[in-house]
């Protein structure tokens, strides 16, 4: 009876140890009446891969404050393809130079946003993203 | 190969894809829950409940890798938190806490958010552990959302309800011993690292030793056998309490002694196929219950419906007449 829910997977790969943003965005995103699967920190591309699949999500949302972007975004888009989740869409938000920006887009990252990003544009370019 | 199927075969993507499937209640589910039903029976359904913050989820994590390295068994946990009751979203968070579980296959962990039922599950939780029992998990851990007295659900779904406590929550000891300490076969104090273990630990005790008695008669249906009787005595489960540290693991083997022992204890009594039978009866029940008030909203008009439930907010008919009328197309107020 209900609509289906939009369920994001909100992981911070890597090693840097700051995860306010993302309980931002978590936030944000449950207030937009999504459902977010919240892992926690310094997950490996392997740990978000395995938590995708296990709960089936429609969005990966992944924060990056490391610089790490270029070496563990095609890595984990790699292994949702192998999984068979080339449907999912993955967001980056963090700090990601903006020569980055469209080799990202390019690999398949729908979304990338970085400091001072309004969390309502996030709700919005995901409701877009999945529909 | 259908995604049942592919399910059944143990195809984790598929097992995730048919949750989602049962989860929304789409029609794909409700088939694919009608050829799994056959299936299902075998595995252990294991509740874990408490207040938010004595550490279920790190239980669950620790008592899961006991069975996977002792025991080589394969375990799918469900893990319920609250959806917002104004938005609808859910941060569920569970997860965080299961890190040690991951890269393993014979692990599956599913996160849910509660989606507005109030009983501590979410409404298809229980058809969630018909998929996993399917397809051949052998221990099912069910988490419920962080509860408080009456999110007794998990004691009608579970073979084996597991409540978690934690030191230091002093006087909510006392008001949680009401509601949800009936339900435990087994009583966890976690954190037992933390001062005043030992208080907790008492108090809990105390609280069994005076619930006791009435659990008896409650169990035996009506049969007021005296409470001295012995051969009652050797059919009735005392919950053992445990103390556990789950983030080190210090006394989980214990605790899975126990569960094993509970389990042996329900199929010799003969409770297994006794709870199997409350359970589905109720599941049953809700089943027919939603499917009746679908088939009734199907039937009746719009109009005529909202214009019975104008009639309430008038004050003009209560909602029990309203709801004669709406059954039976007529009340004494119709006259008027």
């Amino acid at each position: 009876m209900t609509d289906k829910k939009i369920r994001v997977l909100v992981a911070k790969p890597g090693l840097d140890g700051h995860d306010r943003g993302a309980k931002v965005v978590a936030r944000a995103l449950r207030d937009a009446g999504m459902e977010v699967i919240y892992t926690g920190l310094r997950q490996t591309p392997e740990m978000i891969a395995e938590a995708a699949l296990q709960e089936d999500v429609d969005v990966v949302g992944l924060s990056i404050l490391s610089g790490a972007h270029m070496a563990l975004a095609p890595r984990i888009l790699e292994l949702l393809k192998a999984n068979g989740q080339q449907d999912v869409k993955v967001f980056i938000g963090g700090i990601v130079p903006d020569e980055d920006t469209p080799r990202l887009k390019e690999m398949g990252i729908t979304g990338i946003y970085g400091p001072g990003a309004s969390t309502e544009d996030i709700v919005r370019d995901i409701r877009e993203a999945i529909k | 190969m259908t995604l049942t199927e592919s399910a059944l075969a143990g195809n984790r993507l598929s097992i995730s894809r048919l949750l989602t499937q049962v989860e929304n209640d789409s029609p794909e589910g409700r088939l694919a829950l009608m050829e799994l039903f056959p299936h299902t029976g075998k595995a252990h359904l294991i509740g874990v409940t408490g207040a938010p913050g004595t550490g279920k989820s790190s239980l669950v994590n620790q008592l899961t890798l006991h069975y996977r390295k002792q025991q080589n068994k394969r375990v799918a946990i469900i893990a319920v938190d609250p959806s917002s009751p104004f938005t609808g979203g859910a941060v569920l968070g569970d997860r965080v806490r299961m890190r040690d579980l991951s890269g393993d296959e014979g692990v599956f962990i599913r996160s849910m958010a509660s989606r507005g039922s109030v009983g501590g599950l979410a409404q298809t939780t229980a058809s969630f552990t018909q998929v996993f029992d399917a397809a051949g998990f052998d221990i099912i851990i069910i988490e419920t959302v962080g509860a408080g007295q009456s999110e007794v659900d998990i004691a009608r779904l579970a073979h084996t309800t597991i409540v978690v406590e934690a030191p230091g929550l002093g006087d909510d000891i006392q008001a949680i011993k009401a509601g949800i300490l009936e339900i435990a076969d087994i009583l966890v104090v976690n954190k037992a690292d933390r001062p005043g273990v030992e208080n907790t630990e008492r108090a809990l005790r105390t609280t069994l030793e005076l619930a006791h008695p009435t659990k008896r008669i409650f169990r035996h249906h009506g049969q007021t056998i005296a409470i001295d009787a012995p051969e009652v005595d050797s059919k009735i489960w005392i919950p053992p309490i445990h103390k556990t540290i789950s983030t080190d693991g210090t006394g989980i083997a214990e605790l899975a002694e126990s569960i094993e022992k509970h389990k042996a204890h329900l199929h010799q009594s003969g409770d297994w196929a006794h709870r199997d039978r409350a359970r589905l009866g109720s599941e049953l029940e809700a089943v027919l219950q939603e499917e009746l008030l679908n088939r009734f909203f199907d039937g009746i008009q719009k109009e005529k419906y909202n214009a019975i439930i104008e009639s309430v907010l008038q004050r003009n008919i209560s909602p029990y007449e309203a709801v004669i009328l709406l059954l039976n197309g007529s009340s004494k107020q119709e006259k008027l």
